[in-house]
């Protein structure tokens, strides 16, 4: 069923869904949303799976027909949302009708927004994702970036009326210019001389113009290595902190390389990804650590949240 | 034990982990990679998201809600044990017909002109041994190869190439790989395939996986064109 119409896709408009498992030994990356809690939010609001595709519109300027009677919800930081002319709120569940125009502006504090639809975005699923992977060109609509006047069909039509609801805030992640990253050490901190390693969690890093879904260059004090920058390339994931030779860190995206050839001094606990999603140039970062139990603790209390979020959902329709 | 060194688990965050063989691009260590990699597929993969043999350490991406990290501690340390002893099986290898020189291997006469050695000695001296498939990365079905005669040993260009064509048979220091889509790259091309090492139309769109072997067989450009139309 024939759902959405692209008037404006802003300056990048991808379908994701929550990645592509299974292929990085065949050198697939994961793809999927950068901010993956927004995009489960955003599918439970409207109550679909929490994989379901939806659209990540990076940096506003977005605007789209709903062409049809449809429950949407936009999930990110503040930002502008708009229907015809009236302002709606964010991480709530919203209903369209046929013809009503969609507007998703630059957030306030930061870059990546969430649409989802009810039934899902229908588009096939490539080696089981329906992510778009920019630089494989697979995936998503026809492998390639949203343009104006693509046509989005959803997978399943509508259900029974459904509650307006809201996301609680305990679900809507700690958005900040200048977040505070929690990071694991590893795999190569020992690489790393005790100077450097105090340098990467005291300092604060700027966030460069060089910044997309492979990865988000870094700038500050220079993290100095002991025994050089270059390893046996060995495996890579998102949220990995790579230090090339030059010493400024690297935050990897959803879309980085499976291998990389780079000391990797920490890696981003996953709960603080969708911080790491919402980065801009001219913002900064810095880096606390913790350790595997502490970050396996936030992980799954954050999981049972989202999880009964989505069990609260699938209940009420 | 039979004086191996025990692997490192190094941590990647609280959803991965890193099992180190050693510090060393060496065929003794990526088997053992291997071994332990295809000993886990072999056993029950609940919670487990990802397994990716590099070259001497193998990767695992664990679900912690599925999967706790002793549990997977334990699983590893059963395959260890397991796989200690047991080289991984031996795969036939896959032939890849590849056209050397002209415009398919630019860096063809860069590379002899480097050796000393004639653009016929590099590419029988490329074509004879039989490869292992240490990784597959830097893009979908992109095979790392080692086995490369040592007197082919040749650094990447100074400068990349915006574009290296899907298909293009490259070199770089002690590695030989394929280039699987089109793509950015600094390795000395020195021939192409019409074969395709990634291809969504096929049923298996990948060529090879890790661990695979693989040897080259040189054709001439005829075929090189009878097969790209195929």
């Amino acid at each position: 069923m024939k759902a959405l119409r692209i008037l404006e896709p802003g300056p990048l408009a991808t379908i994701q869904d929550l990645g592509r498992r299974g292929y990085r030994d065949r050198g697939v990356p994961l793809s999927g949303a950068m901010d993956q809690t927004a995009l489960r939010v955003a599918n439970g609001l409207v109550g679909n799976a929490p994989q379901a595709a939806g659209i990540e519109i990076t940096a506003g300027g977005f605007r789209a027909e709903l062409t049809g009677e449809v429950r949407f919800a936009v999930t990110g930081p503040e930002m502008e949302i708009r229907v015809n002319q009236e302002a709606i709120p964010p991480w709530t569940t919203c209903t369209a009708s046929g013809g009503d125009i969609l507007t998703v502006g630059l957030a306030k504090q930061g870059l990546r927004a969430y649409l989802a639809l009810s039934g899902g975005i229908d588009v096939p699923p490539v080696m089981g994702s329906r992510s778009t992977y920019l630089r494989g060109g697979f995936g998503g609509f026809r492998g390639r970036a949203l343009m104006k006047g693509d046509i989005l069909a959803i997978a399943r039509t509508p259900g029974p009326p459904f509650p307006m609801w809201r996301a609680p805030s305990s679900l809507i992640p700690p958005y900040s210019e200048h977040p505070k990253l929690r990071v694991v050490l590893g795999p190569q901190d020992d690489y790393i001389t005790p100077d450097g390693l105090a340098l990467f969690l005291g300092a604060e890093y700027a966030v460069t113009a060089r910044c997309d879904r492979m990865g988000i260059r870094l700038e500050g004090p220079r993290i100095a290595h002991r025994f050089g920058a270059d390893i046996i390339s060995d495996g890579t994931l998102p949220g990995a902190v790579q230090v090339p030779g030059n010493g400024q860190p690297a935050l990897l995206g959803a879309d980085c390389q499976t291998t990389g050839g780079y000391v990797k001094v920490a890696t981003v606990i996953s709960s603080d990804l969708p911080l790491v999603a919402q980065i801009v140039p001219g913002g900064t970062v810095s880096f606390e650590t913790v350790t595997l139990l502490q970050a396996r603790e936030i992980t799954l209390k954050r999981e049972y949240q989202l999880r009964s979020f989505h069990a609260a959902g699938s209940h009420s329709t | 034990m039979d004086g191996q060194p025990t692997p490192r688990i190094l941590l990647c965050g609280e959803t991965a982990l890193s099992i180190e063989f050693g510090d060393a691009i060496d065929a003794t260590i990526n088997r053992r990679v291997h071994a332990l990699a295809d000993h886990l597929r072999s056993g029950s993969l609940a919670g487990i998201l990802e397994l990716n043999p590099t070259y001497r350490s193998l990767f695992v991406q664990y679900d912690p809600w599925e999967l706790s990290h002793e549990r997977l501690l334990m699983l590893i340390e059963e395959g260890l044990s397991a796989t200690r002893a047991r080289p991984a099986v031996q795969r036939d290898p896959v032939e890849i017909p590849v056209c050397y020189g002209m415009e398919f291997g630019p860096d063809l006469d860069v590379v002899a002109a480097i050796h000393g050695l004639t653009s016929d000695a590099v590419v029988a001296l490329h074509a004879a041994p039989v490869y292992d498939v240490v990784m597959v990365g830097f893009t979908p079905g992109f095979p790392y190869l080692s086995g490369l005669d040592k007197r082919l040993e040749t650094p990447r260009k100074a400068s990349p190439r915006k574009v290296v064509p899907a298909g293009s048979v490259g070199i770089a220091d002690r590695q030989t790989g394929i280039y699987s889509i089109d793509s950015p790259g600094g390795w000395q091309i020195i021939g192409r395939t019409p074969v395709r090492l990634f291809d969504l139309e096929r049923a298996d769109p990948f060529l090879v996986k890790p661990g695979d072997r693989l040897l080259f067989t040189p054709i001439p450009r005829e075929d090189f064109e009878g097969l790209a139309h195929s």
